[in-house]
């Protein structure tokens, strides 16, 4: 288990980086946590003819907290972000999502936006970003470029990153008032790929009735993506209107299927973590009314 | 820009439990087998190298994390713990390691030393975890022989717990 | 690590394919790689090794490696020898191999059909053992019955996947021709015969050295041996000494695995409960080959078939089946877990078919703690025990009647609660004679008898006073050293740090017979017996000794704190290291006739091991230890997730030797039961291709998943060693299994429980659905064998798709070979090479997981322009892949065609092992690319920018419309 011969490129600077990407395109693989892509190379299921460790570009570890959102870079450990109060409390979401992130020897080195250039469909930090609206920000020899996470996956492990582009950062628009998050997720194993994750932000009005809300899945299909739930703006904020969301959604997806599940069961999870989680949103939005 | 070519055979220092060694690498060399067979340090073990059964962890650059999903050229400069460096020189057991010994915290062998360093550094983060904690750091290892209880009992020991 | 100078490294490349011919290898490209030192086939090494033989006489060719043909996916095909691991991976993928596709089966009920696709065409069938077995009367015992229960069942495959792998170093010297494998090879050494049967040297030209302790082991690195002797031979055809490390994706695939089995069982009752006789019908699926010691499995807890029970009819029917899966061998609990899935789960339905307690119905009919030592049925005999105690202990901790209420509460809430129960014996130190069942008596007659299981220990006190002891127990994490230097402490009044416990194995040095390894719980039922009796030899001659000297009768020293010492005047005392320097510097002082040094060696086969009997009864241990395990579940009817809301494990282990060593080995086993329980299988798809390659898909428990235990003990000393020691170690990993599936069918309402309980089949069951594993095949329990080739789950689909052309405009661009070209996702060439014949390359997968595949498709069963069957095979880098589609066009009228599609593939190799979580998905994804492109083309006229687009032919087509 062993990889596949290949030429070490360490750049100091995002320019470097896009240089080496222009040279080798789609033959280079960019390392940041290497913990997806590590397995891959060492089972040679991956073969690329240069490796760009993008690990010392110092510019892609940094946060920046706007009005409206926070902005992380790209190498920002998962870990580390776990320690950013900044960024915990601006995004509760990713706060709630980011324990259920591998294992505790994974998160210490996994990269935020290494798991959205990833792309895997169960994973927690894409289907935050999803959920939330978020974007990414991706960089060419070119210049520069923001794509709405919502339509920055597009399959499995494929995004809509060009071959010469670098993941430089990720924006996370930062909570909104009388908005409540919640995220949970099931797995065979702790630590495991979700066989389904569900993410849910919600707004709730003044008379408690469902303002806005925002109801993502992971797992499900071969990405993460936001349910239409347009419907569901101005009923009640309450239980039994998070189960009709979830029940709802639950007969329009298309699940994979896989040795863990099949489409039924992933369907049903969807119906009841669905229903917790967008219950769970609905009760941090209502309690922050009454706190208010 | 540092580029190395596929074939071509870097010199590689480390900081190993606070020594500094070298030896050659090619880019595609798992630090693991650089660990083992370039610089004889056998401590380091190797489960699955595909980062989940955990034998290999080693504290890399302050983080506990799986040297065989790291290349050797990468880690030129760096400082790694390995589970070499935890008992004295005399070969007296530290803190984990005795309440390990003492819990029947291993029976092969073989996980223990990835384990040591995941909790080595678990403790210095939350010296005082609670056993939901200690499991839930726990899962990025496989251990076959102990089923775990006596792990989780001796990192609580090693805690002051 | 390097035991010798100049090793080349080894990669060795495996089948990918489940069942195939080999019609050619070519390995120039490889031998031609800068590095390579060489490359071995298995041509090679059957020109060079005889095939290894089993216990049964069929005729069946095992090299360790595959000659002409594959029969299981991961089965070595050639062994590279380079510089590095890196280099031989580098040339393995230059080895071209073609191969011809040979139905595959991995079911043994499907395997068993008529027409099967036959393994071993000399065999005739892939049925290659059948015995039955009757003891007492058990058709009279049924005939009398109240009440007959049978269940019918699969048990699953899974293994204890040590985590250190297997490695063997190999090295072939000439003049004598001398085999030397260093290893972590764990026994037992009746395969040393073996090994030299196939090398073709004598016993003292196979050097085995293994290491003192290994990483793991569980039974698992027994099946390391015909490794040990591919690379023997390949040391022999290359000229240096090599050495193999087994990765974990070889290990998953590649090394050993626990029986999967097809069993039923049939238990007759009294209507008070009495148990009067059984009948179990085995079916085990032995893979590929019988690999020795199988059949082992099934035979290991047959002369205990009556459990912990007072039956006395029983009736056993053996089959074993070969199928395309990797060969089974010992794996922790060894035949166990599957004997007490199908005892203990038939008892527990018994007691719900006659309206009696679980605890109860087992309290009836246990053998009673005033009739041992128990001779069983089958010839087992039991050596001490009180069952019923255990049962009381268990139902104590448990508080068993709150917990009934507890039952009865969360059942009025509608709540799915259950309770299970499962008691076992613990059979430890074998008979080796009893795979020889597997004989018929008459063929056993002639084979010459069999029997025994000799336990070896050398105790040696040097001129210092050092003690060293010499046990061949390759121990695997059991605490061998730690016990044995207990035990030796004990008998020479010394501390343990001082004793030298030395546990490696050098066939050409050490004291070691047929029995020695680390297998069937060998160490305390035998070993630490024979190390005691030594330590009591080299005691008894420090005594005599010290009594000359000090004039005093040898009863009268005691041997404490280093010294021997008179009794009572602990003044009047000599330092052993002493005693132990005159044995060695002044023989002559040494009373009279006393031999000099202070060496002794025992060799002991404990007298209850003889060979079976004609009645085919065998003792087939030395001690019987006991477990009675109780879980309670709670299952959540909207997830599948089962909490464990209690489990009670109690244990007589006899006298326990060291207490941290037997509380670790109860919780390891515990782990492994609730694994085998809850998560672990491997799982095989239709074709024959393991999808659980990798340890992300082969779910070993980790933490979070293994439940409070809660444990008690009771001891029953073994009259069968002079410790009163009983072999442990497997415990629940036997019981755990059958527990929680007893508990979970308590919650469910249901006898008809499989392991793994894993949430989408747990859900599927408490909510009344069908549920089969993605891509697992097989025969339907409980219904009887299904047609031929019927599969379940595999890589299928069906859609359709609406296309803007009337079924004329459709057809003619399905059938042609530049459309197909342009729509093909990563067709990178096609080519028509006959009428309705194709051959493509094209590049799949996502992201940067891309392989070449060379691929040929043909048409079949043409109506046009209605419905066509498409029949593909695809090979490259990452695995192979063959399918059938059928496409059926509807005219919908307007100009418009309704496109229906089905297929079915089967994809293997690496991608099929590894990437079994993507398979599906990526199918659909191609599937979803290939009629997007198709209409894409269609509204474009052709005209879409593909890449071998051919407007004219388009315009053609359109009638020049476009």
């Amino acid at each position: 288990m062993k990889p596949v011969a290949f030429e070490y490129c360490r750049p100091d600077t995002v320019e470097e980086a896009l240089d080496l990407l222009k040279e080798f395109g789609s033959d280079a693989s960019i390392i940041s946590g290497g913990l997806s892509l590590g397995a891959m190379l060492n089972m040679r299921l991956v073969r690329p003819k240069a490796l760009i460790d993008i690990n010392g570009l110092g510019e892609l570890a940094d946060i920046k907290a706007g009005d409206a959102t926070i902005r992380t870079g790209t190498l920002i450990r998962q870990a580390g972000a776990m320690e950013m109060p900044v960024l915990m409390s601006g995004v509760p979401l990713l706060a709630k999502a980011l324990p259920y992130v591998g294992h505790y020897q994974i998160r210490s080195r996994g990269t935020l936006g290494g798991s959205v250039a990833h792309a895997d469909p169960s994973a927690e930090i894409p289907l935050t970003l999803v959920t939330l609206s978020g974007a990414v920000t991706l960089r060419s020899p070119g210049g520069s470029r923001e794509v709405p996470a919502r339509e920055f996956f597009q399959g499995l492990l494929t995004t809509d990153r060009r071959a010469d582009e670098l993941v430089t950062g990720l924006t996370w628009p930062i909570r909104r008032d009388l908005t409540g998050y919640a995220f949970e997720e099931l797995a065979q194993r702790h630590g495991d790929f979700a066989i389904t994750a569900v993410a849910a932000e919600a707004t709730v009005a003044g008379d408690g009735s469902i303002a806005d809300v925002s109801f993502g899945l992971g797992g499900v299909e071969d990405r993460p993506f936001v349910a239409t739930t347009a419907g569901f703006v101005g009923k009640p904020a309450t239980a039994a209107t998070a189960s009709d969301i979830a029940n709802t959604i639950a007969e329009t997806v298309d699940p994979m299927v896989d040795l863990q599940a099949n489409a039924d069961y992933r369907r049903q999870l969807v119906r009841v973590l669905g229903a917790r989680v967008l219950t769970a949103a609905f009760n941090d939005a209502t309690g922050q009314q009454e706190a208010a | 820009m540092l580029r190395i070519k596929p074939d071509q055979k870097q010199r590689v220092t480390v900081t190993v439990n606070g020594k500094a060694v070298s030896g050659y690498a090619e880019p595609r060399m798992l630090l693991t087998d650089f660990l083992r067979h370039e610089l004889g340090m056998y401590g380091t073990h190797v489960g699955c190298e595909h980062g989940v059964c955990g034998a290999c962890t080693a504290i890399i650059d302050g983080a506990a994390t799986r040297s065989c999903l790291r290349y050797a050229v990468q880690c030129d400069g760096l400082e790694i713990q390995t589970v070499e460096g935890l008992a004295d020189a005399d070969g007296t057991l530290n803190t984990l390691q005795k309440a390990f010994n003492e819990n029947g915290a291993l029976q092969c062998g073989f996980c223990t030393a990835g384990i040591l360093m995941s909790s080595t550094k678990f403790l210095q983060e939350n010296p005082k975890p609670n056993d939901d904690e200690i499991r839930d750091m726990l899962s990025g290892h496989i251990c076959r022989c102990t089923g775990y209880t006596q792990i989780v009992r001796a990192i609580r020991q090693a805690s002051g717990q | 690590m390097e035991p010798v100078a100049g090793i080349r490294h080894v990669a060795i490349l495996r089948s990918s394919h489940a069942h195939a011919r080999i019609t050619s290898i070519d390995t120039s490209k490889a031998e031609a790689l800068p590095g390579v030192h060489g490359v071995v086939t298995g041509v090679d090494i059957a020109s060079v090794t005889n095939p290894i033989p089993s216990a049964i006489r069929v005729p069946i060719k095992f090299y360790p490696i595959a000659v002409d043909k594959v029969r299981y996916v991961g089965e070595p095909v050639a062994v590279i020898a380079a510089i590095d691991r890196y280099v031989a991976e580098d040339a393995m993928e230059l080895i071209e191999i073609e191969y011809e596709s040979l139905p595959p089966v991995a079911d043994p009920v499907l395997a068993l059909e008529e027409g099967a696709s036959l393994l071993h065409d000399d065999v005739g069938s892939n049925q290659v053992h059948h015995r039955t077995f009757k003891y007492g009367d058990p058709d009279a015992a049924f005939a009398s019955a109240d009440k007959i229960v049978k269940l019918d069942w699969r048990y699953p495959r899974y293994s204890s996947t040590p985590m250190e792998t297997y490695g063997v170093v190999a090295n072939f010297e000439r003049q004598p021709d001398r085999y030397t494998i260093w290893s972590n090879f764990q026994g037992p050494f009746i395969l040393h015969a073996l090994m030299t049967g196939a090398l073709g040297v004598p016993g003292n030209r196979l050097r085995l050295i293994t290491a003192p302790h290994s990483g793991g082991s569980f039974g698992i690195k027994q099946a390391m041996f015909p490794y040990m002797v591919l690379l023997g031979a390949c040391s022999k055809l290359l000229g240096c000494p090599l050495k193999w490390i087994e990765d974990r994706l070889e290990h998953l695939i590649g090394s050993s695995m626990a029986a999967d089995r097809a069993d039923k069982v049939e238990a007759a009752f009294s209507k008070d409960g009495e148990l009067l006789g059984l009948r179990f019908d085995n079916i085990v699926n032995v893979g590929a080959f019988v690999r020795a010691p199988e059949p082992a499995s099934v035979y290991r807890m047959h002369s205990a078939s009556n459990g912990c029970y007072r039956v006395k009819n029983i009736f056993v029917e053996n089959r074993l089946v070969v199928t395309n899966t990797t060969p089974i061998g010992l794996n922790r609990g060894y035949g166990g877990p599957q004997f007490y899935f199908a005892l203990e789960r038939v008892i527990e339905a018994g007691a719900k078919e006659l309206g009696i307690d679980p605890a109860e119905i087992r309290r009836r009919n246990f053998i009673r703690a005033d009739e041992f030592p128990y001779l069983a049925p089958a010839g087992a005999t039991y050596d001490s025990g009180d069952y019923e105690a255990g049962l009381d202990q268990a139902l104590d901790l448990a508080a068993y009647d709150d917990l009934k209420a507890a039952r009865e509460k969360a059942r009025a809430e509608g709540k799915l609660f259950g309770i299970g129960m499962a008691a076992g014996i613990e059979p430890s130190g074998s008979n080796m004679a009893y795979v020889t069942l597997a004989q018929t008596p008459e063929e056993r007659a002639k084979a010459g008898g069999r029997s025994g299981g000799l336990g070896t220990a050398t105790i040696s006190v040097d001129p210092s006073g050092s003690v060293t002891v010499k046990t061949v127990s390759t121990p695997a994490g059991q605490g061998h050293q730690t016990v044995a230097a207990q035990v030796v402490a004990d008998a020479l009044g010394m501390r343990p740090d001082q004793i030298d416990v030395i546990t490696e194995v050098d066939t050409l040095t050490s004291a070691w017979s047929l029995a020695s390894g680390n297998y069937a719980n060998r160490f305390s039922s035998v070993v630490i017996g024979t190390i005691a009796e030594t330590a009591e030899k080299v005691a008894k001659k420090i005594k005599l000794i010290a009594a000359e000297n000090l004039e005093v009768a040898p009863e009268d020293i005691e041997l404490v704190g280093g010294e021997a010492r008179v009794v009572g005047v602990p003044e009047q005392a000599l330092p052993i290291r002493r005693v132990a320097s005159q044995t060695h510097w002044h023989p002559a002082g040494l009373p009279e006739g006393m031999e000099p040094g202070l060496f002794e060696t025992t060799i002991m086969n404990p007298p209850m091991l003889d060979a079976p009997d004609d009645q085919d009864r065998v003792g087939s241990a030395v001690t019987f230890g006991y477990v009675f395990d109780l879980a309670a579940v709670e299952i959540d009817r909207t997830t599948g997730e089962i909490e464990i809301v209690k489990y009670v494990s109690v244990h007589d282990v006899g006298n326990v030797l060291n207490g941290l060593v037997v509380e670790g080995q109860i919780y390891g086993g515990f782990a492994h039961g609730i694994a085998g329980a809850l998560l672990e299988e491997f799982v095989y798809d239709a074709g024959a291709n393991p999808q659980a390659g990798t340890f992300a898909d082969y779910l070993c428990i980790t933490a979070p998943e293994v439940p409070e235990v809660t444990v008690g003990h009771f001891n029953t000393p073994s009259p069968h060693n002079t410790l009163g020691a009983k072999g442990m170690g497997d415990g629940s990993s036997m019981l755990a299994p059958t527990a929680i599936a007893n508990a979970a069918a308590d919650a469910l309402g249901t006898y008809e429980i499989e392991l793994p309980l894993t949430l989408n089949k747990t859900w599927a069951k408490a909510n009344g659905q069908e549920y089969h594993r993605a891509g697992a095949t097989r025969a339907k329990v409980g219904e009887g064998p299904r047609e031929a080739g019927a599969v379940e789950g595999g890589l299928t689909g069906e859609g359709s798709v609406e296309l803007s052309a009337p079924p004329a405009v459709v057809w003619e661009m399905l059938l042609d070979p530049d459309a197909l070209a342009s729509v093909v996702p990563g067709c990178e060439k096609l080519e028509q090479v006959g009428e309705d014949s194709f051959t493509a390359e094209v590049v799949i997968g996502v992201a940067g997981i891309k392989g070449v595949y060379s691929a040929a498709i043909d048409l079949k069963d043409k109506i046009e322009p209605q419905s066509v069957r498409l029949v593909g095979k695809a090979s490259g880098g990452l695995g192979f892949g063959e399918g059938e589609g059928r496409v059926t066009l509807e005219d919908l009228g307007n100009g418009k065609t309704k496109l229906s599609y089905s297929y079915r593939a089967n994809v293997g190799g690496k991608v099929a092992a590894v990437g079994q979580r993507m398979l599906g998905t990526v199918t659909k994804l191609l599937i979803g690319q290939f009629f997007r492109g198709f209409e894409r083309r269609l509204k474009s006229g052709g005209d879409d920018g593909g890449s071998s687009g051919n407007p004219g032919f388009f315009r053609r087509m359109f009638g020049g419309g476009s």
